[in-house]
């Protein structure tokens, strides 16, 4: 296998975003007849790896070579001529139009829907896809959605196939299916790398699998020559140490208690599966787990936004009264008197009105409190102008529209409005994303003060190191069930991040 | 007895301005665009055709006249007339990403106006008595049919008695219906409608399709005015005697739920409610004919309402209408 | 796609806001050169010396004390419709009905004051005009908000058709109410007894629309601005999520706000037949539903702003008229000149929103 030419070979590739560093002097070999599995953490730099070979990005340093010959990849279209295609998590088709014309979508020539179905036939008859050509694309499930783009680039002539995160969106079954189609592939003699996080997948269906870790190669080996342990180990590395304060809980009581709580969501995919735990006042509750495997909607079921298919959400107060949170929109929790403030993902699409400036800002949550039909605009401008102060916000006034403060700084404010309003629970997601250092600190020492009020803090976090020395208690959530609780203190980052790709971790294989 | 025989030729004949309007809004919107500077473009249309004719028929007795040019000159005018407010409409909206709605009603002010103050001018020129042009000349040729349409009976009435721009605009309607349907420009434009990212994304020249979309379909939006002066009024230009035939295109787009080939006969039902009123024995009560002209637009509010709440996704309005493309902010 | 290896000599990328002066700039420099334009383009037709076009525009709109109050009146008509809108604007909801809404408005109005008379004192009549042209207003604009807010039907095709259904039923009661029969007409409603007439207020006719509008202008400020309705339908208009994030309930602001805007035109319309022209035609609110929707667009939404893009529509079109008189060109070269204006303003939006970047060097993304 050593001897043959790959057919993709990357070199000393090097990505940077402005000050971060996406790619690292990456090394890869792609080769015909095998399922690579790409495998890192989020974060890791394995999506912008691939994109710069599909023609997204373009790299700052490092050649690229297909069959050993240098080549220059501008636009998916060179990728494309190259015989690469890419397979991205967000599906790019269009809704009214079926899957043929979708699939025929910007080439040229005379437009022969007939004959285009019947090669869309026989590529789904050589590899066992099930497509209908003359199926519209709103009536089809996400999985059928995503056959559809792989069909589309293996009619453009594609041989060498990217698929990131594939999996993320079907179920075990239609997991099976497209491993099933993929081993065909394989078999055919075209070169396929899947991008992944999960280590039963690189276990199923990979021949080889490279490892990334921040942006650097970590190194590559035959699937068969390793074991799941290996690589967890290769994929987070060793615990880092990062002296993040945790103060013992104080006083915990339970104050949320969550149910057998079950959410689908629009296409009917099951989101969360009877997902039980209980927060307590005075303590971080962390919680872990790859991205998607519904964190977002367990956080917005709690704050009123995600319609619910069944089980419940109880707040308890101080004084043991217990109200019952589902089926309540945000206005009408705040009514009950129970004083819920949540930093969602979206900080910008959700958190905050990106063209409106930092008081304004500051009035989404305290608007109503105005006199009579007005607002109070005095207060949200004075709560601003001491958040500036407080949170450090660099901005130029409390006038500015925050869409154009930094990241870090718009995530102060965000944090900074949530939790002026005296919280009895708080939901943060992901509250250091793209923030810097100092910032991280900063807001970690800000969850801790409002843990020390005794507030509830529900910490959804990426990076483990964070969660395993911020939180007291560790939820790990695995394909919207519950993995298991651990105690935050004396965690193990291996044993959690074993307990994120395969429900209850090790305890299964023992 | 209801006189279907001299009824359906003047429902025709009041459709097919509509036609033209409606097959060339629909065009434009599948790229995407809202134009509603159509009104206006249908002016300028119809002024521009009896500009190039006033001045070839000037001076000339119908003897002289060469039929052949006598259509063509103000046929060209016509196109190049319209053709420049499409031209307009796309440079404001596509390169410059000017507000669509607001550039629409400024194109349909300036329309108006271009036909209103062209065609005082000429009446003015003409030095005509009447507050109008006519061009009777220009006119037979245009409504010239073929002989056997007269002597064929009802046949000959219902089916051969119009000018060639009538034949004209079925076959377009039926042509872009085919386009849009059946070729790959029409994919490509109705991914470009529908969304420009993920065209763009394939490769498709998002600007191009929308200028090219929006021209053409102004040129046979503007045919629509030059029918109505040409062939309905008989060659005569009366100002604003056009009336607001062009928002009655758009209502005819949404009515055929945005598909030319309908619109070949929605526009002749609604031509026949535009002119129901004069058929139907209404006791004398003018009044009533203009609770009849209002039947177009109640029809096309159904219409509208139906398909948003039977949510039928071929049935909306094209996703990416009225919305600016710009690659960088995808 | 050879090309896209060539990199471009230019790009396009939206620009950080502008500080308010230079947009406005950028703005007074684009009405400049329309002007320059719309003087060139009279010398062009008419031979006149371009000075000479100038003074008549001016003169059109100040020339006479008489025409000062009509451009006033105007202005008021015109800004009154507006700030019907911009409530609905703000919102993102696109509201093309303003003709039809004000014109509902009339039409309630002119039947208070036909059916009524006679029946009712002065004074009740009055009243009952104020409510039922508020309502009809109201109401027109909140048929196509509810199908918006519960199926999503697309607002700007259905208030734009919503339009002419409101004119041909007017022009039906045109012809129910006919006076003398046979006319087709309404004729001056009410000419001896004056039943329904609004009182003139400080011997100006137009007076009291003027105050009114002001007063409406004024209010309109104060609540987008500062009130708690003001705020929802800002949220509401930059992002659904996050005002259901804070619990607003958009359905609810987006009928709200609907029918607030329908009211204000209704207002306009009863101004228009109270106050102004005690008649009723189907032509009544002339077009200004649609110019409504320029002066908001160009003064951003900002009521204050709109005074001022108001006037210069209403001064546009009745000095280009003015000109038309002048000259010997009929009264169409003003839309004429207001079109070419209005071209423009909106290309000058652009070089707001947008700046032109010289590309430098290749090897960068598309």
């Amino acid at each position: 296998m050593d001897n043959k030419i790959a057919a993709v070979t990357m070199r000393n590739i090097t990505k940077r975003f402005g000050p971060v560093l996406a790619n690292d002097r990456v090394w890869l070999n792609i080769y015909r007849g095998e399922i690579l599995a790409l495998l890192g953490e989020n974060g890791s730099g394995k999506t912008t790896l691939m994109n710069m070979l599909s023609g997204i990005y373009f790299p700052d340093e490092g050649e690229i070579a297909i069959d050993g010959r240098p080549v220059v990849i501008r636009s998916p279209k060179d990728a494309f001529d190259l015989g690469i295609g890419m397979i991205h998590q967000h599906f790019k088709l269009v809704d009214v139009l079926t899957a043929a014309e979708n699939i025929v979508l910007g080439l040229e020539g005379k437009l022969d829907l007939k004959a285009a179905s019947k090669r869309i036939r026989e590529i789904c008859g050589a590899y066992g896809f099930e497509v209908d050509p003359e199926q519209k694309i709103y009536d089809m499930s996400v999985s059928q959605k995503q056959t559809v783009e792989i069909v589309k680039v293996l009619y453009r002539g594609a041989d060498i196939l990217i698929l990131d995160e594939p999996t993320a969106v079907l179920t075990p079954q239609e997991t099976d299916k497209l491993f099933a189609v993929l081993r065909n592939m394989r078999d055919d003699g075209k070169a396929i790398v899947i991008i992944t996080h999960k280590m039963h997948e690189v276990e199923a269906l990979s021949d080889r699998v490279a490892i990334l870790r921040h942006g650097q190669f970590i190194g590559d080996m035959p699937t068969k020559m390793t074991n799941a342990q290996e690589m967890t180990n290769m994929m987070v590395g060793h615990a880092v140490t990062l002296n993040i304060k945790r103060p013992d809980p104080v006083d915990p009581k339970p104050r949320i208690e969550v149910k057998d709580l079950t959410v689908r969501d629009i296409e009917g995919t099951v989101k969360l599966d009877r997902v039980s735990f209980t927060a307590c006042s005075g303590e971080i509750l962390g919680i872990a787990g790859i991205s998607g495997s519904g964190q977002k909607e367990l956080l917005e079921s709690i704050a009123g936004l995600q319609p619910v298919e069944s089980g419940s959400i109880s707040y308890i107060g101080d004084d043991g009264r217990r109200e019952e949170l589902i089926g309540k929109d945000p206005l009408a929790i705040k009514e009950l008197g129970v004083a819920l403030s949540f930093v969602p993902e979206d900080r910008l699409g959700m958190g905050l009105v990106g063209n409106m400036d930092l008081g304004n800002n500051m009035m989404l949550r305290s608007y109503r409190s105005g006199r009579g039909l007005f607002t109070n605009r005095r207060d949200p401008y004075k709560l601003a102008h001491e958040m500036v102060d407080f949170l450090e916000i660099s901005t130029p006034s409390v006038e500015t529209p925050v869409r154009r403060l930094s990241g870090g700084n718009v995530q102060k404010v965000l944090v900074g409005r949530e939790i002026a309003n005296a919280p009895s629970v708080l939901l943060t997601a992901y509250a250091v994303r793209g923030l810097d250092i100092n910032s991280s600190y900063l807001i970690y020492d800000t969850i801790n003060a409002q843990k020390m009020r005794g507030v509830a803090v529900v910490y959804v976090g990426e990076d483990l190191d964070v969660l395993l020395e911020l939180s007291d208690r560790i939820l790990v959530l695995c394909g919207g069930r519950v993995s298991g609780i651990v105690p935050g203190r004396g965690a193990k980052k291996r044993d959690v991040g074993m307990m994120m790709t395969k429900l209850g971790g090790n305890a299964h294989e023992q | 007895m209801f006189d279907f025989i001299t009824f359906i030729p003047r429902a025709v004949m009041q459709g097919i301005p509509l036609l033209f309007g409606s097959t060339g809004e629909t065009l434009t919107e599948k790229s995407g665009n809202l134009n509603l500077g159509i009104p206006g473009i249908m002016y300028v249309g119809g002024i521009c055709g009896v500009i190039g004719s006033f001045f070839y028929e000037a001076g000339k007795s119908a003897a002289e006249m060469n039929a052949f040019l006598a259509i063509l000159i103000p046929l060209l005018c016509c196109l190049l007339g319209s053709l420049l407010m499409g031209l307009l409409y796309c440079f404001l909206t596509v390169t410059l990403r000017a507000n669509q709605n607001v550039t629409g009603l400024a194109l349909t002010t300036f329309g108006v106006g271009f036909g209103n103050f062209f065609g005082g001018s000429l009446i003015k020129l003409s030095g005509s008595e009447l507050p109008s042009i006519i061009l009777t000349n220009t006119s037979n040729i245009f409504r010239r049919h073929l002989a056997v349409g007269d002597s064929t009976g009802a046949f000959g009435k219902l089916f051969l008695s119009y000018g060639f721009l009538a034949y004209l605009a079925v076959l377009i309607a039926l042509a872009a219906a085919r386009v849009l349907n059946r070729t790959r420009t029409g994919l490509h434009l109705r991914a470009v409608g529908e969304s420009p990212n993920t065209a763009d994304a394939a490769g498709v020249n998002v600007s191009r399709y929308k200028y090219a979309a929006t021209c053409i379909g102004s040129m046979i939006a503007g045919l629509g005015g030059l029918y109505y002066v040409m062939d309905y009024a008989s060659g005569m230009w009366t100002n604003n005697a056009f009336g607001d035939r062009g928002w009655l295109a758009i209502a005819l787009v949404i009515f055929t739920v945005w598909r030319p080939n309908v619109g070949v006969l929605a526009s002749f039902l609604f031509g026949g409610l535009y002119i129901l009123h004069m058929y139907i024995p209404s006791g004398m009560n003018l009044a009533v004919k203009e609770l009849y002209k209002m039947a177009p637009y109640v029809v096309t509010i159904v219409v509208l309402v139906l398909s948003s709440m039977r949510n039928k996704r071929e049935n909306q309005p094209p996703a990416s209408l009225g919305l600016p493309y710009f690659r960088e902010e995808r | 796609m050879n090309n896209k290896k060539r990199s471009p000599l230019f790009h396009v990328a939206k620009r950080a806001a502008l500080p308010w002066y230079k947009s406005w700039a950028i703005r007074g420099g684009a009405v400049l050169l329309a002007l320059l334009a719309c003087g060139l383009i009279t010398t062009l037709v008419t031979g006149e010396d371009p000075i000479a076009v100038y003074v008549s525009m001016w003169e059109g709109s100040f020339g006479t004390s008489r025409r000062f109050w009509v451009l006033l009146q105007n202005i008021a008509m015109l800004l009154c419709v507006s700030l019907a809108v911009t409530p609905a604007f703000r919102m993102r909801c696109w509201n093309l009905g303003g003709e039809g809404q004000a014109l509902i408005g009339c039409l309630a109005a002119a039947a208070c004051m036909i059916r009524l008379s006679g029946k009712l004192p002065n004074a009740l009549v009055i009243a009952c005009m104020c409510v039922a042209s508020i309502l009809a207003g109201a109401v027109w604009a909140g048929i196509p908000a509810l199908f918006k807010a519960k199926y999503n039907t697309n607002e700007t095709l259905f208030t734009l058709m919503m339009n002419y259904v409101a004119t041909q039923l007017v022009a039906y009661y045109c012809v129910v109410w006919e006076n003398p029969k046979g006319s087709g007409q309404i004729g001056i409603i009410n000419p001896n007894s004056q039943i329904g007439w609004f009182p003139v207020v400080g011997g100006q006719k137009y007076l009291l629309n003027i105050l009114v509008v002001a007063v409406v202008c004024v209010l309109m400020h104060i609540y987008l601005n500062y009130s708690k309705h003001g705020y929802e339908i800002a949220v509401v208009g930059e992002s659904e999520r996050t005002a259901r994030y804070v619990g607003i309930k958009v359905e609810r602001v987006i009928v709200r706000t609907m029918l607030l805007s329908g009211a204000l035109c209704g207002l306009a319309g009863l101004l228009l037949v109270g106050s102004t022209n005690h008649t009723l035609t189907p032509t009544l609110v002339e077009g200004r539903g649609f110019t409504a929707v320029m002066v908001a667009w160009l003064a951003k939404f900002n009521p204050v702003w709109m005074i001022l893009t108001s006037l210069l529509l209403v001064f546009l079109s009745r000095g280009a008229g003015e000109i038309a008189t002048n000259f010997g060109l009929n009264q169409s070269f003003g839309d004429i000149l207001t079109g070419v204006i209005l071209f423009f303003i909106i290309g000058s939006e652009f070089f707001i929103n947008y700046q032109i970047k010289l590309t430098k060097g290749a090897g960068k993304e598309d």
